[in-house]
């Protein structure tokens, strides 16, 4: 059973449209599969009833020989996006018991494609933070471990559930949101491909709201030819999103060639950053080799604003956090708080958000009020904002100068323990996005592909940055990186 | 920039979350730290640099002014913790 858990998209797709297995079969095998993984936390619900409706629809669809790309694929939804009558709680206390009477816009296209729901996955509250740690629902472990130590590991965040998922063959991909690195440094820490594509590619109607300058849905697999197949089924525009963008969806799948003759990729000096294990260093290098090999030009590059992208970004992200997360009112949906005799609509409101919202959800909407209150707006959120100007401006003159894509680590250390950040302050689990941010704040799309393992035996990736709206490129590179490392460790099972 | 307990006590009940006296204290100190990380960006020349507004140049589209969604109420409703006779409650707002 587990076996056909442990497809690609390609894979099974190809099995499914010969008839060599059933897509009733594989749904079975990755319930089966999820419902045995309770150790990991990595999904928050299953939907064993829509996933074997969907499978049934699937197997029809199949026999007719209308079969979309998905047609027949379990995937696994991070709890922020929503879908129809499930539970949707963006891992937060203050959504408690909140079943959307409607369906995100890249959920519903899946369904469309022929996708199979098998449940929402785990991830850190509201998607703010780096491990999971900060979920409602306790933090999601990483199905890899230390070699010779049994010390649980975060998958990363925020999409973590999504990440431990497809590592530990629960199912055979997942959607993510990336607003900071959240899909790539999960990806990154699991041994997956992550894809955070051009913002305005996937639309954000439906999916709970963090910073919407910066929120980017996209899917989290074990190829980055299921990455391409996925992308394409989740994108395209969509009306009921203001900055979705018009622009046509190519072929993902059919850009894959891995030829890098001609193509010029960049290798940042910025983010070359003290402190960087020498193991990420040495992997890097690697990933520019094999891409030499593979025919491509490396050109050393600057980004020179590099190092103010990540304070730009928690001014940003808070603020805009701060303004989103204003309609938890305990009145409309979710967590309302008891009262006093006596008590008027100001207490419910604060108290139902300080009941409601965990640690760090609450710091970061008191920053963002803070930074956009009169007195401070300039000093602060005009300042990050005009920064983020120059950071993309940055990424532009290297294009204009005839780059094609950037190679850069996805994170700055391989993943951590549980617990091991709890002392640190705010800040450092916040370096975690040090190589992602840039890419959000400049509205690119940006790949995570597993590349090598630490000497403790866990995945490092590394990150490929595409031009706007050339998603196709990058992958591209991506895959000419998979082909190279043939990266194909998995966990041991222990849960 | 660092904020004491009456801008900790002010934020707070501007973001409209409760939190207790005892702890206005830490959390100046926390949201503190936060800031002091947000002071580099005063090292960055942003002299006549324009803030982005927008992640992609694009303009927001236009649409009809006609209503394209709605009618169901209860849908509206159905996740209300309090709701009545069609309507969500609030406590007493006026006397």
């Amino acid at each position: 059973m587990s076996a056909l858990a442990g497809l690609t998209i390609a894979e099974a797709r190809r099995a499914l449209r010969a008839g060599e297995i059933g897509a009733i079969e594989l749904t079975e095998a990755c319930l089966a599969a999820a419902e045995a993984s309770a150790p990991l936390n990595a999904f928050s619900a299953l939907t064993p009833e829509r996933a074997r409706y969907q499978a049934s629809l699937a197997a029809v669809r199949l026999g007719e020989g209308d079969a979309p790309d998905l047609c027949g694929i379990p995937l696994g939804i991070k709890d922020l996006f929503c879908v129809d009558g499930e539970p949707a709680q963006a891992a937060s206390r203050i959504l408690e018991g909140f079943r959307p009477p409607y369906e995100s816009t890249v959920t519903r296209k899946l369904w469309e494609s022929g996708a199979v729901c098998l449940g929402k996955l785990n991830m850190d509250e509201f998607a703010m933070g780096s491990s999971t740690e900060s979920s409602v629902y306790g933090p999601a472990l990483s199905p890899w471990r230390r070699k010779g130590d049994t010390t649980p590991l975060t998958p990363g965040g925020s999409s973590g559930g999504s990440a431990a998922a497809v590592a530990a063959d629960l199912c055979l991909a997942s959607t993510g949101t990336d607003t900071g690195g959240s899909i790539r440094q999960p990806a990154a820490f699991t041994g997956i491909v992550g894809v955070k594509p051009t913002y305005g590619r996937c639309s954000r109607w439906g999916i709970v709201a963090f910073a919407s300058s910066l929120d980017q849905a996209g899917p989290m697999t074990k190829s980055v030819r299921d990455a391409a197949i996925m992308l394409r089924a989740m994108s395209g525009h969509d009306p009921k999103d203001s900055t979705s963008s018009p622009q046509a969806v190519p072929d993902f799948e059919a850009a894959l060639k891995g030829d890098m003759r001609g193509k010029r990729i960049g290798i940042p000096r910025e983010y070359r950053v003290e402190g960087m294990p020498a193991e990420i260093e040495a992997l890097w290098q690697q990933g520019a080799e094999w891409l030499r090999a593979a025919g491509a030009e490396i050109v050393e590059i600057s980004l020179p604003h590099t190092k103010y992208a990540l304070p730009a970004y928690y001014v940003i992200a808070p603020a805009e956090a701060s303004s989103n997360l204003a309609r938890y009112d305990g009145v409309r949906f979710g967590r309302r708080a008891a009262l006093a005799a006596g008590e008027g609509i100001t207490a419910l409101y604060e108290r139902s958000r300080a009941e409601g919202f965990g640690p760090e959800v609450r710091r970061r909407i008191m920053i963002g009020t803070y930074v956009l209150s009169a007195g401070y707006y300039d000093a602060y959120y005009l300042r990050a904002q005009k920064v983020r100007t120059l950071i993309k401006r940055d990424f532009e003159t290297v294009f204009a100068d005839g780059i094609d894509a950037i190679l850069t680590p996805a994170t700055p250390s391989a993943a951590f323990g549980i617990g091991e950040m709890a002392d640190a302050d705010p800040v450092q689990m916040y370096l975690n996005d040090v190589f992602t941010v840039t890419v959000n704040l400049a509205g690119l799309p940006g790949a995570s592909v597993p590349a090598g393992l630490d000497a403790a035996g866990l995945p490092l990736g590394l990150q490929v940055i595409g031009r706007p709206w050339d998603e196709a490129g990058m992958l591209d590179v991506a895959y000419a990186l998979e082909s190279a490392s043939g990266f194909a460790a998995k966990p041991e099972k222990w849960w | 920039m660092s904020i004491d307990k009456d801008t900790a006590r002010r934020v707070a009940h501007l973001a409209r979350i409760e939190v207790a006296e005892a702890d206005l204290a830490p959390l100046a100190a926390e949201l503190s730290g936060i800031l002091d990380f947000m002071e580099q960006l005063r090292a960055v020349d942003v002299d006549g640099v324009e803030p982005m507004t927008s992640v992609t140049p694009m303009t927001l589209p236009w649409r009809a002014d006609v209503v394209t969604d709605g009618g169901y109420p209860d849908k509206v409703l159905e996740n209300a913790p309090d709701a009545r006779a069609g309507f969500f409650t609030v406590p007493k707002v006026v006397e």
